[in-house]
């Protein structure tokens, strides 16, 4: 086994005395204060997450969209510059090679964010599809990214940047400075809050990292790991690669119909995928609470009418509800809210109904 | 972290505070600084018979699931009811308020397999 990376941040991170822990091949922070303590500032004023781990490839060239379209599921014609978009790359199965972010910052110029754990993956299968004028680089380890989230994430990133954030629609970006820094200033997010992430060199995080805390501590924010990252996702059914959807689900299946474009033309994935369309799909991932108090677990088996029936592919408690809930494969005919199933909980089977989601949703 | 001299310690960092041939059982502040905010605690009912090493229970915080392991053979006599509604406790109190079940011991002499405090105290500087 090679050894863990580590981010420009790892020093800070363990003087600050996060619980560090292996994910995706990087040694990351999995909480500082308490999942629960960092997940409610999110909600409630603004949490600092490193997700520096995540991959970035620039693609440029006069085919830079050409590529993108053949590889992607969604429409990235449909950007403006400055504009970004939550995408896929799928196998011709229509099952998924990874699930991405499209950033365009001019038609000739394209960053393509990715999942830690799947950027050799991704780089191979994306060089291995470019018959087009472009170039892919893979700029993951010059990149360092931080997600400022939660409802006071203007009121602190202002103090540092002079760019106007108010004017960052959601899920558009600007490229200014913070402090000394050029930044890409992007207003997304993996928590289902208001936020921004943002992209600079990595000799700048410790700087920017500090600033930021410093400039937050008043209105509440704290550094938050990978572990609030996770209940804050779930709540607001943001999808995880390599649990909700991998090589083996395919986007129907996932509940990413809204990321599949059939106008945009010909992509990889599009024959199978428009197939599944007409024909429908016979298991769907569907969002659940537990009835009782038992707490789903991601594997855990998930039975119907007394037959195994699929498993659960995420599952914790909602700190913000209050209620234990989670996301799993049922069959199609059996994944309409208010459906009952159960969970087995180490053997015991436990009632779960199926409910709207996402679970949580901001005001 | 220093843990109470009184309590003799298991590898899976249960404690247990013996008193005649009842031993009241917890587990210890590394476990529950290891696991986070408790969320759950699944205990036996009282009657309930095990051998020492059997799993008796689960405690559940946020991020996960951990086994709860009992360190001697014997009856259960007693269940911390308190956990039930404020799970919270053991993390508060994983020594005092926080303890889990009392179990009336069958073989008082299996505890000489457990730690004392300072050999508790080297095994988690190890595991660190």
């Amino acid at each position: 086994m090679s050894e863990n990376k580590k981010t420009a941040l790892f020093d800070v991170h363990k003087r600050l005395g996060a619980r560090l822990i292996p994910f995706g091949g990087w040694e990351m922070p999995v909480e500082y204060s308490g999942i629960a303590k960092e997940h409610t500032a999110v909600r409630t004023a603004a949490g600092l997450f490193d997700v520096s781990h995540m991959g970035e490839f620039v693609v440029h060239g006069p085919q830079a969209l050409d590529l993108i379209q053949r590889v992607t599921s969604n429409d990235a014609s449909k950007l403006a510059d400055g504009q970004a978009l939550y995408s896929a790359l799928p196998y011709p199965e229509g099952t998924v090679v990874d699930d991405l972010l499209v950033y365009r910052y001019n038609a000739r110029h394209f960053m393509l964010v990715v999942n830690a754990g799947n950027i050799e993956k991704d780089f191979g299968w994306i060089s291995s599809h470019n018959r087009f004028d472009a170039t892919v680089e893979n700029t993951s380890d010059r990149i360092s990214l931080l997600a400022l989230q939660g409802p006071h994430s203007t009121t602190i990133l202002q103090k540092l940047t002079t760019c106007p954030l108010d004017k960052i629609g959601y899920y558009h970006f600007a490229q200014d400075k913070v402090l000394n820094a050029h930044a890409v200033i992007s207003r997304t997010g993996y928590t289902g809050e208001d936020g921004f992430e943002l992209y600079f060199d990595s000799g700048h995080s410790e700087s920017i990292w500090n600033a930021l805390l410093q400039a937050g501590e008043p209105h509440g924010l704290i550094p938050a790991g990978l572990g609030a990252r996770n209940t804050l996702r779930l709540e607001a059914r943001l999808l995880l690669y390599g649990n909700d959807m991998d090589e083996t689900t395919t986007l129907f299946e996932a509940g990413l119909a809204w990321i599949v474009k059939f106008d945009k033309g010909e992509f990889i994935g599009r024959d199978t995928l428009l197939r599944q369309k007409l024909e429908g799909v016979g298991r769907k991932l569907a969002g659940f609470e537990m009835v009782g108090r038992d707490i789903a677990r991601e594997h855990y088996p998930v039975f119907v009418d007394g037959k195994e029936a699929g498993h659960v592919t995420s599952g914790s408690p909602s700190i913000t509800l209050k209620k234990n809930i989670g996301l799993a494969y049922l069959p199609a005919e059996h994944s309409a809210i208010g459906s009952r199933f159960h969970v087995s909980v180490r053997g015991r089977l436990c009632d779960a109904q199926v409910v709207a989601t996402p679970f949580y949703k901001r005001r | 972290m220093s843990s109470p001299d009184d309590l003799l310690y298991t590898k899976e960092h249960e404690w247990i505070r013996v008193s005649d041939n009842i031993g009241t059982v917890g587990i210890t502040l590394f476990a529950t600084k290891e696991l986070g905010e408790v969320v759950y605690v699944e205990l036996p009912k009282v009657g309930d018979r095990f051998k020492s090493g059997d799993a008796f229970g689960n405690v559940e915080s946020v991020k996960a699931v951990s086994e709860l392991f009992i360190p001697v053979t014997g009856e259960v006599v007693e269940v911390n009811d308190d956990l039930g509604n404020a799970p919270e406790i053991l993390n508060e109190d994983p020594y005092g308020k926080g303890w889990l079940i009392q179990v009336r011991m069958k073989d008082p002499s299996e505890t000489a397999d457990l730690m004392s405090a300072e050999e508790y105290g080297d095994y988690t500087k190890e595991e660190e």
